[in-house]
């Protein structure tokens, strides 16, 4: 199957949750409604057509006016590939975890948590997995402002040649 | 067997740990010498490679993926150079392509090496780590010769590779290889037949296929379970699909399938198919020029690609976003290593400290592939 035969197949059974499909991209995707990310990706993982029994990428990217969700699927039964997208709101971004459907997704959505700030609801573990506990703010968000320092320590680097820049300017 | 359970012990490893390979931690919860868990705690070595690369540029960038993975920096490189070429449609010069190969099978070699000599350190075994290192630092010669750096190498660009492979590299890399195959052999001899190495490392941390795919472990540790896959075979990439190799999967002869032994004696059996393809290169690698025209002020159009290769350490993905200007708008990456690690916390249960260590080593991760 190439990925906009899944995505039809997705339809067929969801008519409601596939909210768009782009296939006029280098990777065409399909935008899912947030509500059913766990439903569709049960049944793709399940149905006997698509088999995607592995979570291959899930990542996150913040657009400034909505944070999007990407999963790419694959299946090693088939070999074909499929990505999916959530669109979130920016303020307070929650979605359900999909870690019941693939264990891989565990850490995957901790990272996301971690540097993009959304919420896995129902995940086991949501803490924090690459950045420090009280780290405060996401660092991959468009906005996120890097302290001046952290616990004491200079995150800013005194430099002569940084100095002489600022003079210029 | 709950009679018999004394009081639960929680330990600290690492993160400054000889066989963490980089800077992990684990936090053990022990019964005796039983694990009841082993929780990692990653992030020591987390430099935000991520986030650099909004800023940096497309070609900036380059550099900054060697730190991604600096065993197996070369992958980095070209699943960095792929990812672009992909976004902004640009062919790659066939001579260019074989330079990439050459250069990333010696570094498949060298982090392989690095690899099985480390895994025998880790379990007590001092010498053989000594030996592969030796031959390791070889390769490191070699790839010095072709880009100026033993480590961290920023040898591919956008478009193809940096030089063109110096005089007389054909017969240096060639009497190269007459000397490992030979070493190899002898390593087997040496290390993997011992008895006591196969009795640490038989029957340890079986992951079953099923698991594997489900955790997403890929490359040799995929392998090992039983998974014929293999990027380079099954989805191209470069000029993969004219060489002829093996991919060689776990058959469990020692133990169970999906244990350690197979997993240790994947990365063995791929340094020879690894030798393969590098004479097949080394001997077909065609005239012409080595980088494609790329501007130097690159602004791919807006869209967005994933790109898969098999680095040392298995399939590695690259998830690009571009918005049309100057400096990408979201870069991921996927590694090899931030699965395997995922996985640890369920094998450790009811597994001995000690073989923690062999857990670690044979699923080859790499801290900064981990943290980025």
């Amino acid at each position: 199957m190439n990925p906009v035969q899944v995505y039809e197949r997705t339809k067929e059974r969801f008519p409601a949750a596939v909210l768009e499909v782009v296939e006029k991209a280098i990777d065409p995707f399909a935008v899912i409604d947030p509500a059913a990310i766990v439903d569709v990706c049960r049944f793709l993982r399940d149905d006997l057509e698509t088999a995607m029994d592995c979570l291959s990428n899930q990542s996150g990217v913040d657009y400034k006016d909505r944070i999007e969700v990407v999963y790419h699927l694959f299946s090693y039964r088939y070999r074909h590939s499929a990505v999916l997208k959530v669109k979130l709101p920016r303020d307070n971004p929650a979605v359900a975890t999909v870690e019941t459907v693939w264990n891989s997704a565990n850490w995957m959505e901790r990272e996301i948590f971690d540097l993009l700030g959304v919420t896995f609801e129902g995940h086991s573990d949501m803490r924090r997995i690459l950045m420090p506990e009280d780290w405060p703010g996401y660092p991959l968000r468009k906005d996120f402002v890097e302290p001046l320092e952290y616990h004491g320590i200079s995150t800013v680097r005194d430099s002569a040649i940084i100095r002489l820049d600022a003079k210029k300017k | 067997m709950s009679d018999f359970t004394t009081e639960e012990m929680t330990l600290n490893m690492g993160p400054q740990h000889p066989s963490t390979h980089g800077v992990l931690r684990f936090i053990i919860r022990a019964d005796g010498e039983v694990m009841r868990e082993a929780i990692p705690d990653v992030g020591y070595l987390h430099r935000s490679i991520e986030k650099i690369a909004e800023k940096v540029g497309y070609h900036g960038f380059m550099p900054y993926t060697d730190r991604v993975d600096y065993v197996c920096a070369m992958f980095t490189n070209q699943g960095w150079g792929m990812a672009c070429e992909k976004l902004a449609g640009i062919q790659v010069p066939r001579r260019g392509e074989y330079c990439r190969v050459i250069a990333a099978e010696f570094n498949r070699l060298a982090s392989h090496l690095l690899a099985v000599g480390a895994m025998g350190m880790d379990i007590g075994a001092a010498t053989p780590f000594t030996y592969a290192i030796r031959e390791r630092e070889m390769i490191n010669d070699l790839l010095e010769e072709l880009c100026g750096a033993r480590l961290t190498f920023n040898y591919m660009r956008i478009g193809g590779v940096a030089w063109d492979l110096p005089p007389g590299y054909r017969e240096k890399a060639l009497a190269y290889l007459d000397h490992l195959e030979p070493i190899l052999d002898e390593y087997d001899a040496l290390l993997s037949y011992n008895k006591i190495y196969i009795k640490r490392l038989a029957n340890i941390g079986i992951i079953t296929a099923q698991e594997a795919i489900d955790y997403n472990l890929v490359g040799p540790n995929l392998r090992a379970s039983g998974v014929k896959w293999d990027i380079r075979k099954d989805i191209p990439y470069s000029v993969y699909n004219e060489f002829d190799f093996n991919v060689p999967v776990g058959r469990g002869e020692w133990g169970t399938l999906g244990d350690s032994m197979d997993r240790y004696m994947i990365r063995m059996r791929e340094m020879r198919e690894s030798c393969k393809i590098l004479r097949q290169a080394l001997a077909k690698i065609p005239d012409g020029s080595v980088l494609a025209k790329v501007p130097r002020n690159f602004k791919p159009p807006a869209g967005e690609c994933q790109i898969r290769l098999e680095s040392g350490r298995g399939d590695m993905g690259w998830y690009v976003v571009s918005d049309g200007s100057a400096y990408p708008w979201r870069v991921h990456v996927r590694t090899g290593s931030f699965a395997a690690m995922g996985i640890i916390n369920k094998l450790s249960r009811g597994l001995m400290i000690a073989d923690l260590v062999t857990l670690i080593a044979s699923l080859d991760v790499i801290a900064p592939e981990i943290d980025r």
